[in-house]
């Protein structure tokens, strides 16, 4: 087949909203983005298991601990679904945690604020995991099969992250009047941070445009922040809590609410290293592959010593 | 150090008895005892499973998909294959 007739099925399969398979011919830059926002997606993933790790062994209760712990493993589950999807693509997993390691990668900017309080976990849960399946919902239709079910899989399991992380906000907020301040400054430092994890307004979005036409993402970033604020506000009413935005009103007209957008200097600057927690995070994550690497060596010559035996047999 | 994850391993999960093992993701294990446990705990930690195929990645042999028109090409033409093909009499109903 000529370039031209490859590119024609290709188009084809997006027009008619079939998936596109690892074996596929696909346009390169299609490649090149899927490995960057798959990568991305499961970077945070794994980094994400950091600031809530910080509170496994300060849970308040031993219920709190188990749950909290299944959590951060289902975290890390999720990384690992989605290195293997971007690995269908041609990269490793090695160049991949190389990515990640040496600050190449990028992840969710949200990773890059610390968790103070207990409330911060519930604040994680309920705002940070809610945005997150708000996004994941939409991959799950995404035209690249493998990252497709991915997401399919991510977000079975992301509905118990949402509703544990509600549940310690209604725990705190109904508590004393000390445990709903905590709830409630846990709201004011989350808010602003987690309407950033949707990405830059539409009108300053470098890759939404072919995202877009890809299929790759069927919601515009501002389409996806609208519909988070739509569904927590009455959330946070309920809590008897306040949305730290003077600028929240319903607008009947367009039946959602008017909001602030999030200071988006500050989302830049925390991008680019100079967040809260950026070098934190990133020395937490060289350490621990590090410190790693005597179990990858024994497993392996574990594997190869467990094979001799077997051939001489 | 070590910097190596592995081979890649395909994991099939069969979810109730008698059902059919259905492909859920993939994996990296040194050998195949730790390919089912890394399946294990990835893949069924909330009782998707009840048995579980680990199969080494680059044992799979897949068609191509530029293939598709001709390779499948041999029964797209034979109708008489399937049971709408035939004229069953009213009065017999359902067959």
């Amino acid at each position: 087949m000529e370039l031209t007739q490859f590119e024609d099925v290709f188009e084809g399969k997006l027009a008619k909203n079939e998936m596109v398979e690892p074996k596929d011919w696909m346009p390169d830059n299609y490649r090149k983005h899927l490995i960057r926002q798959i990568s991305q997606h499961a970077h945070s993933e794994i980094v994400g298991m950091l600031p809530e790790g910080n509170w496994i062994t300060r849970a308040p209760s031993l219920r709190a601990k188990v749950v909290l712990l299944a959590k951060v493993q289902d975290e890390g589950g999720h990384g690992l679904y989605l290195y293997t999807a971007a690995e269908t693509l041609g990269i490793s997993r090695d160049e991949l945690l190389n990515n990640l390691h040496t600050g190449k990668a990028k992840y969710s900017s949200i990773f890059n604020y610390p968790t103070l309080t207990w409330a911060d976990i519930g604040a994680v849960g309920w705002l940070v995991d809610g945005a997150a399946i708000m996004n994941q919902v939409m991959l799950q239709r995404t035209s690249y099969g493998p990252y497709a079910r991915a997401m399919v899989r991510i977000c079975k399991e992301e509905s118990f992250h949402q509703r544990q992380g509600f549940e310690i906000m209604t725990h705190l907020s109904f508590g004393t009047a000390d445990q709903k301040a905590m709830a409630q400054d846990a709201l004011n430092r989350w808010w602003y941070p987690t309407m950033m994890m949707f990405g830059p307004p539409d009108s300053e979005s470098p890759n939404s445009e072919n995202a877009i036409k890809w299929r790759i993402k069927r919601e515009t970033n501002d389409q996806l922040r609208q519909k988070f604020v739509n569904q927590t506000v009455p959330q946070v009413e309920y809590l008897g809590l306040t949305v730290p935005d003077a600028n929240l009103k319903w607008n009947e007209d367009k039946k959602g609410y008017d909001y602030s957008e999030p200071n988006w200097v500050e989302f830049k600057s925390v991008i680019s290293g100079n967040g809260p927690c950026n070098k934190q995070r990133l020395l937490a994550r060289n350490k621990a592959h590090d410190e790693g690497a005597w179990v990858r060596e024994a497993a392996q010559a574990f594997a190869k010593k467990r094979k001799e035996i077997y051939e001489a047999a | 150090m070590s910097d190596n994850q592995g081979p890649v391993w395909e994991i099939f999960l069969q979810k109730k008895a008698g059902q059919p093992f259905v492909h859920c993701g993939s994996l990296h294990a040194f050998d195949k005892e730790m390919a089912l446990q890394n399946a294990r705990d990835l893949y069924t930690r909330r009782g998707e499973g009840i048995s579980i195929w680990a199969v080494p990645s680059n044992a799979i042999v897949a068609s191509s998909p530029e293939d598709i028109g001709s390779f499948f090409e041999p029964s797209n033409d034979k109708v008489y294959r399937h049971p709408t093909f035939y004229q069953i009499p009213d009065a017999i109903g359902h067959m």
